[in-house]
């Protein structure tokens, strides 16, 4: 019985669960600022209220589609899922083991189990080593391959993610945008992990080696029942990929839903909505682009209530002073609006 | 629809190549086209078929081993391959702007977002620092950062991936180049915050008759920003034209393949239509078409000689001897 088949059956838990998940950044003050601020001038720490109070559990061999505006906090998130960051509060669980605290023995564990593929191809791969050395590395400490078949299995990922092999010994410099970001991705791949979290992974890809990559994530996925959470800003992408969307607004979850059901009745949280609609169609010409209406809060200082009201074509009083919660608005659906409570 | 004005830009025959232990890539080899003021072209073309070192040559950013071999880049009749580094440097940032594919090309990691900015006005322009300030605070409100003012004092590291785009963005637009090449800017961007780019990049296509060159593989930015399209592969702009043209009725194989791996082209879940094959290694391209082993129509004739540049329409042109309509018409 594969994991998928287990969970549909009920027999295990979410691969992993998150709860009640923050992620504050804190600007200190500097010397100046601290001197400036004991002679009474208004100068205070900043606090970028990256990520706030998420929940959400995603089951094994399940790919979990994360979208957002930008700066939202989508790969702090991933980051802290992958425990490169330590959440400032809430609790997170892999395989039902705590694994919060990122020296915890737990969380050692699974550090290699769950690999993140990031965002910024360039500032992630180290500048002074040959790609056959950035890909093989992690196999070989981690005793995945022995040595004397590293060269060959290095070569096998490389090919995987449409690389010519023949480029093994080139330095990431050396590559065009789009081929770095293959790196990190064999990088990844390469110590055959469990969980995924893919950061923007296929952005800088021409759509041709992009459908190569997520026909390999899609393999991958019935071949070893690997698990995703799949960061991108192109909802074609997430939407054919993913079974269920999670949409983020301002370091919070606005919305979870079902893919399928979220593209076919549209969505239900007013952001959610706004982001569907304006999906780029190739068959769209010369469209007159309009700039964003209302003003575009600040995670330094987030709007009190529902973080999306300034924008929101539907707010009134309540959404002014309270914020709203997740709610089960269908099976499976889950929205944060006030709306919701009006019918 | 026909435009009249001079080119702003014309690459002409442009060459560049590298000279590496393995060999000479030719990244770049006989590329030619033209932009004229308040134009937007878009750059699409295969991973690694040398769409940004196009735009690293013109404006004369070609690192070692890499060398221009051959060709000419004028900007307003004036040829930059033959420039001085201190006339490029006058250009740089000023007249013609780059937006790089990755933004810590831009930002140095270690200085403040608004030393940066400054510098890069107070460079060309002679105006307080105030002043500058201020410019740098509406350049970042208008690529849509929220709290500029206190946005300005961070960091790069203390921004997300998206808003480091944006910074990179805002700083191109600081001193209203009259041509912007920009290399996959909104890639790391939702839909939302890119058509609030794309909305400040036509108003000032519009309004200062700048001119874009979009170097973007999102099918949907081209159809929805570009007046024409440039496809590239393998060092050689294969096909070229309106977009309505090229979209719709591409004549390149590999321009129909791209348009075939879109996934909103395809039905979900499944797996996505992608090109057979690999991208050729740049050390070992084939004879003939470098496209001829992953292409459905290739015949004999593809592999003798490199098909040349063809006008199947006005407007159009073309690399290849078995065009795409024309194969599925017969
Ligand atoms: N310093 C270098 N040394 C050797 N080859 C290089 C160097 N820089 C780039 N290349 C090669 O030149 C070719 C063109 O690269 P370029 O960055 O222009 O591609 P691109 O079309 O922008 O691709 P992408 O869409 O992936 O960004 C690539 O095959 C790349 O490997
Ligand atoms: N190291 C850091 N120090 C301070 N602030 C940070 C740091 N990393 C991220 N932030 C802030 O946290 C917020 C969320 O950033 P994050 O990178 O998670 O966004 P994102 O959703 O991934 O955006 P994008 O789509 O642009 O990549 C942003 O406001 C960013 O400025
Ligand atoms: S020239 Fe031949 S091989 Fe090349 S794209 Fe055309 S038909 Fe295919
Ligand atoms: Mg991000
Ligand atoms: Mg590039």
């Amino acid at each position: 019985m594969s994991a998928r088949e287990a969970a549909a059956a009920g027999e295990t838990g979410p691969l992993l669960r998150l709860e009640g998940i923050c992620k504050r950044f804190v600007k200190r003050l500097d010397l100046a600022e601290r001197l400036a601020a004991r002679l009474g001038a208004d100068v205070k720490e900043e606090v970028v209220h990256a990520v706030e109070d998420v929940d959400l559990a995603i089951e094994p061999g399940e790919v979990v589609g994360l979208v957002g505006e930008s700066g939202c906090g989508k790969s702090t998130l991933g980051r802290v899922v992958a425990g490169i960051h330590a959440a400032s509060a809430g609790r997170m669980t892999y395989r039902g083991k705590d694994i919060t605290d990122a020296a915890g023995a737990e969380a050692k564990k699974s550090a290699l189990k769950i690999q993140m593929i990031f965002q910024d191809p360039f500032a992630s791969l180290n500048p002074r080593l040959k790609v056959a050395e950035i890909v093989g590395e992690a196999p070989l400490v981690h005793g995945i391959v022995p040595r004397a078949q590293l060269a060959g299995y290095v070569d096998e990922v490389l090919e995987s993610v449409g690389l010519d092999p023949a480029y093994r010994r080139r330095y990431p410099h050396q590559f065009s945008g789009g081929q770095r970001q293959r790196i990190g991705i064999a990088r990844a791949l390469a110590v055959r992990p469990d969980f995924l979290v893919c950061d923007e992974s296929v952005a800088a890809l021409d759509v041709s080696i992009q459908a190569q990559v997520l026909n390999l994530f899609m393999d991958l996925r019935e071949r070893l029942d690997l698990t995703y959470l799949f960061i991108s800003h192109d909802l074609g992408v997430v939407e054919h990929l993913s079974d269920r969307v999670a949409i983020m607004y301002l370091g919070r979850l606005v919305e979870v839903a079902p893919t399928a059901a979220l593209f076919a009745e549209g969505a239900n949280h007013p952001y959610a909505q706004a982001l569907l609609a304006e999906v780029p169609r190739i068959d769209s010409r010369r469209r007159v682009f309009k700039p964003v209406e209302g003003e575009i809060p600040s995670p330094l200082d987030p709007p009190p209530g529902c973080a999306f009201h300034p924008r929101c074509p539907h707010a009134f009083a309540r959404c002014r002073a309270e914020r709203p919660l997740l709610r089960e608005v269908a099976p499976g659906r889950w929205s944060a609006c006030h709306l919701n409570d009006q019918a | 629809m026909a435009r009249v004005e001079v080119p702003l830009l014309r690459v002409e025959q442009l060459q560049t190549h590298f000279l590496t232990q393995a060999g000479v890539a030719r990244a770049v080899d006989g590329v030619t086209f033209e932009v004229a003021p308040g134009e937007v072209l878009g750059l699409v073309g295969e991973s690694g078929s040398g769409k940004s070192v196009t735009g690293f040559s013109i404006l004369g950013l070609v690192d070692e081993p890499g060398r221009i071999v051959g060709g000419r880049v004028l900007f307003e009749g004036e040829n930059l391959v033959a420039a001085g580094e201190a006339r490029l440097r006058q250009l740089r940032g000023n007249r013609i702007a780059m937006i790089f594919q990755d933004p810590m090309m831009t930002l140095n990691p270690v200085l403040r977002i608004d030393t940066q900015m400054i510098e890069a006005v107070r460079a060309h322009r002679r105006v307080d620092r105030a002043e500058a300030r201020r410019r740098a605070r509406d350049a970042l409100g208008r690529v849509g950062i929220p709290a500029p003012e206190e946005r300005l004092s961070a960091y790069p590291h203390q921004f997300s991936g998206g808003m480091r785009q944006r910074v990179a963005i805002a700083i191109a637009l600081l001193n209203e180049p009259r041509v912007i090449i920009a290399d996959e800017p909104t890639t790391a961007l939702d839909v939302t915050i890119q058509a609030q780019i794309l909305y400040e990049m036509q108003k000032l296509c519009g309004e200062t008759g700048t001119a874009l060159i979009w170097i973007t593989h999102d099918l949907a930015v081209v159809s929805g920003l570009a007046d024409r399209v440039c496809v590239m592969y393998a060092g050689r702009i294969v096909e070229s034209g309106p977009v309505d043209a090229v979209l719709d009725r591409p004549l390149h194989p590999y321009t129909a393949g791209l348009i075939g791996s879109v996934p909103s082209r395809n039905r979900r879940g499944a797996r996505l239509a992608q090109i057979p094959g690999m991208t050729p290694s740049l050390f070992a391209l084939p004879s003939g078409c470098a496209f001829r082993a992953r292409c459905p129509n290739a015949g004999e004739d593809c592999a003798r000689e490199a098909p040349p540049e063809s006008v199947p329409e006005v407007g159009r042109t073309l690399r290849c001897y078995h065009p795409w309509q024309a194969e599925r018409a017969s």
